[in-house]
């Protein structure tokens, strides 16, 4: 199954150059601008703010329209997948214990 | 002469401890880079197509969210802001890492931003603190490119292992439990939990809005929740 989109290289480039500038900016204007202060305490919940938003609707949507109940096996496993995620911090190990927890889910109760 | 052969010699030093020092990391690295390019695979992505990401884009978090949005059909523009968002750290990379490559060319520059990663900028950073006299842009060369190679080779691995995943094995769901890993380890304090608990149940409830555009929305939100909070309560000592 393909979910990749038309004009990828495009993609790849629009993402990829947008990247490029916000690691070259400072670097390169270093002395011409400094970044204001607003901007560099807000850049700090960046990561939390974005990755939780990544991770909570695939949890409680995962076929696309919500579903909070026992039957959704992937708000299960991933709650197990953030009790070794919140006790590790591995990524490694958070997607093995997760990806297990769906499987045994699945062959367990699956239909 | 001589002592040019000397300068040269110890920037030579610098380059390579800058790669030692960036050998332990790798440990995560690698195996983070080969499942970006397993998951490229398992989202479509040809061989070619997942080499060319890898090095155009360079950021994993990124790539690996853009494949989420991939697979729930998301349209181009939210991917591409999405990706901008999470990459917006770097300018924080930048900004703390310019005075110490401020003596060097413009294109020299360039490439040393173009392979700025999370690890080559915490590895860098926490030996410049203790170590003044080594050369920065040496060290930080020598860090950055070890990792950078490190990633290339593994996502290359890693796309040659995803023609090996069966598509039953439901490996999309290996994307929201690799930011959950990198989610706890950006809980810090109290202003980046609920900066997490904003962005995150915003989503949820922003789900319906048209063209994913509630994932945005819920990435600003969940900054300015971060921000108020970290206002109303002045610091408690902790900075990062």
């Amino acid at each position: 199954m393909t979910h990749a989109p038309n004009n990828i290289w495009l993609l790849f480039i629009a993402i990829g150059s947008g990247t490029f500038l916000l690691r070259f900016l400072f670097i390169y204007l270093f002395g011409k601008i400094a970044m204001p202060d607003w901007l560099r305490r807000s850049l700090r919940f960046v990561p939390a703010a974005a990755l939780a938003a990544l991770v909570f609707p695939a949890l409680t949507h995962p076929a696309g329209h919500p579903d909070i109940s026992l039957q959704n096996f992937r708000l299960l496993a991933g709650l197990g997948g953030a009790m070794v995620a919140w006790k590790t911090r591995n990524v490694l190990l958070t997607i093995l214990v997760g990806m297990v927890l769906l499987w045994v889910l699945e062959a367990a109760f699956g239909i | 002469m001589e002592k040019l052969v000397k300068v040269k010699m110890h920037l030579n030093k610098d380059f390579f401890a800058g790669a030692r020092g960036a050998l332990p990391i790798l440990i995560g690295v690698i195996p983070f880079a080969m499942i970006s390019g397993v998951a490229a695979v398992s989202v479509g992505l040809t061989f070619w197509e997942t080499v060319g990401m890898s090095v155009i884009v360079f950021a994993g978090a990124s790539q690996l969210a853009v494949f989420q949005l991939m697979t729930v059909g998301s349209p181009w523009i939210i991917m591409v802001l999405t990706a901008w968002v999470i990459n917006l750290r770097f300018t924080m990379y930048s900004a703390t890492l310019a005075p110490y490559l401020k003596k060097i060319s413009g294109w020299q520059k360039a490439v040393l931003a173009y392979m700025l990663s999370d690890q080559a900028f915490g590895i860098s950073v926490s030996h410049f603190v203790t170590n003044e006299k080594v050369s920065h842009r040496w060290y930080y060369f020598g860090a950055a490119l070890t990792i950078w190679v490190a990633w290339q080779i593994s996502a290359i691995i890693g796309a040659l292992l995803g023609a090996l995943v069966p598509a039953s094995w439901g490996f999309d769901f290996a994307f929201p439990l690799s930011f959950m890993a990198l989610m706890f380890a950006a809980l810090r304090d109290r202003p980046t939990v609920v900066a997490a608990l904003a962005g995150g149940i915003i989503a949820v409830l922003a789900k319906g809005l048209p063209y994913n555009t509630g994932l945005v929305l819920a990435i600003f939100l969940g900054i300015s929740a971060g921000y108020l909070t970290e206002s109303l309560n002045p610091r408690q000592g902790v900075s990062l």
